[in-house]
């Protein structure tokens, strides 16, 4: 099957620093693809440079068949690529429903043939907002809400732009044992819905358990890309993470 | 409320209050009207990017001063009708806030707000250096007194300014409630996840400076007819900037009655102020009000309303 995203021979400098060097990447459609490394090792640059935040200098990103390069942020989530903020990001003065709505108004309904009527569109943040379950609390603030909830809103924000590719940027960071769960059902339905997720954590728990690929960012490269078992055992990773 | 009804109702209400004006007893009451509507529009126009969109705009004197200047320059060459020195000034007003909307690519915040204000220096010494307009002594506008069925010429400002008003106001609330509008406060909240949601960030920004730009230019338009002496330093006046500011944040800035409410507030005091203590005192009157909006209301009149309400529900 052809690949939904294929990253080829991509570079990111900040100046003198190589934050990303020569990464390539295929994820096929349907996969969970988890992604390591240790800290400034490169994982946020890379989400960053597939999603338009930050273009990079080389290579290129291809997603869905299209070629994104020099292509802003906005039109990769329409074109089916979204994401969620390492650090929540809701709109603070919106209801919960509202923060919904916004991904909804640009993204589906500029799409063809998928526009929403008002009516249309309430019932789709309610379900939207159900399916994270925070339809309970769809009329208040995000101010209101606590840390887990936020994640659960930022999911939920992501998933209205109804994407093909999700990108979840430490969706789990400070959360405890339970919620990490909570959050990891979520990101499984939503890949048994046919949505292909590259998951970014630190909690190897969580990515082993939900990955069914692993690939490691060290110091800007890839160093390893397999199966879960087979990566943890990688003379290179444990090298990365433990020392010699 | 849907909008056609909302425009329907905004009509009606500004046509029943030039019925009422027109039982004023003198012309004076028309005089100090037209700066009351100015500061409508102006504190509305702002709010359009500064409170919707969350870009602060300190060079609001700009905007005016060059759709006031536009018309200055167009009566040099051509005396032309209001209206249409209103639309004329809005597009060149329109086209100065479109090149605004491009700072925000790389300004944000204070900076950019900084910017504005310098924006508004240079403008100030290009017209001061334009001997075309008058330069540094001004230019003067001669009017006529009289007007067809409305009489004075003082009454036919006041109606222009008040349909500009309405206008304004029109487009405010139909922006807040629109796809637009959502766009816009996703801006404001917060740009990297309102582009990571599909808002096309910078194209909503230059929809929201040049929107707000140009209504503030249509603004400015009758000035020269309303004073007859135009100069500089009048028509690029800091307290266009600090009115325009002061007004929504007193009023209230997420809505468009905030701004309607802060104008009529604000404005209607300065004009008491100025015909019954003395005009030096007005941005006296409006610094120490926005201090104590600041520290006691900080979401303006709306917002202090807002919460009363929501006080009021709890407790039953």
């Amino acid at each position: 099957m052809a690949a939904l995203l294929e990253v080829t021979d991509l570079g990111k400098h900040f100046g003198g620093f190589t934050a990303l060097d020569g990464i390539n990447l295929a994820v096929a459609p349907g996969e969970r693809v988890g992604l390591i490394g240790p800290n400034g090792s490169g994982k946020s640059t890379l989400v960053n440079c597939l999603c338009g935040t930050l273009r990079n200098e080389t290579g290129s990103v291809r997603f869905d068949g299209k070629v994104m390069d020099g292509l802003p942020a906005h039109q990769r989530t329409r074109l089916g690529m979204a994401r969620s903020f390492q650090l929540p990001k809701p709109f603070v003065s919106m209801s919960l429903a509202d923060n919904i709505r916004i991904p909804l108004l640009y993204t589906v309904n500029v799409r063809r043939g998928t526009h929403l009527a008002p009516a249309e569109l309430d019932g789709r943040c309610d379900e939207l907002l159900h399916l994270v379950g925070l339809a309970e609390k769809a009329r208040r603030r995000p101010r209101d809400l606590t840390q887990v909830e936020m994640r659960k809103l930022e999911l939920a924000r992501a998933m209205a732009a109804e994407p093909k590719l999700l990108i979840a940027d430490e969706a789990m960071a400070g959360l405890s044992h339970s919620e990490v769960d909570d959050i990891l059902a979520l990101l499984s339905v939503l890949n048994e819905r046919g949505i292909t997720v590259i998951l970014i954590e630190h909690i190897m728990r969580a990515v082993m358990s939900f990955s069914n690929r692993l690939v490691v960012l060290v110091a800007g490269r890839k160093i390893a890309d397999g199966l879960p078992q087979e990566v943890t055992r990688n003379p290179d990773v444990v090298k990365a993470y433990i020392g010699e | 409320m849907g909008a056609k009804r909302f425009w329907l109702i905004a009509i009606l209400v500004g046509a029943v209050f030039f019925g009422l004006s027109l039982m004023a007893p003198n012309q004076y009451y028309f005089q100090a009207g037209y700066v009351v509507l100015q500061y409508i529009v102006l504190a509305t126009a702002w709010n359009i990017l500064g409170g919707y969109t969350g870009y602060v705009n300190f060079g609001v004197a700009a905007f005016f001063a060059l759709g006031a200047y536009s018309s200055v320059a167009l009566y040099k060459l051509a005396p032309l009708p209001i209206p249409v020195l209103m639309l004329i000034a809005g597009i060149v007003s329109g086209v100065v806030g479109l090149g605004m909307g491009y700072l925000t690519l790389r300004l944000r915040g204070a900076f950019f707000s900084i910017a504005t204000l310098a924006m508004a220096v240079v403008m100030q010494t290009l017209i001061t250096n334009w001997d075309y307009v008058g330069g540094s002594r001004g230019a003067y506008i001669l009017r006529p007194a009289q007007v067809p069925i409305l009489g004075n010429y003082i009454v036919y400002l006041f109606l222009i300014m008040l349909i500009l008003a309405v206008i304004t106001i029109g487009i405010a609330r139909s922006i807040e409630r629109s796809r637009l509008g959502f766009g816009f406060a996703s801006i404001r909240d917060d740009e990297q996840a309102a582009e990571a949601a599909g808002v096309p960030t910078l194209r909503l920004k230059l929809v929201a400076t040049t929107l707000s730009g140009a209504l503030m230019g249509m603004a400015g338009a009758p000035l020269p007819y309303y004073v007859t002496y135009l100069d500089p330093a009048s028509g690029f006046s800091l307290s266009y900037a600090v009115n325009s500011i002061a007004m929504p944040l007193i009023g209230g800035m997420t809505n468009w009655i905030g701004p309607l409410i802060g104008a009529l507030f604000l404005g209607t005091i300065q004009q008491l102020a100025t015909v019954t203590i003395s005009s030096a005192l007005n941005l006296l009157i409006v610094g120490l009000l926005l201090v104590g909006f600041v520290v006691i209301a900080p979401n303006g009149i709306v917002g202090l309303v807002e919460r009363a309400v929501e006080r009021a529900r709890g407790r039953r």
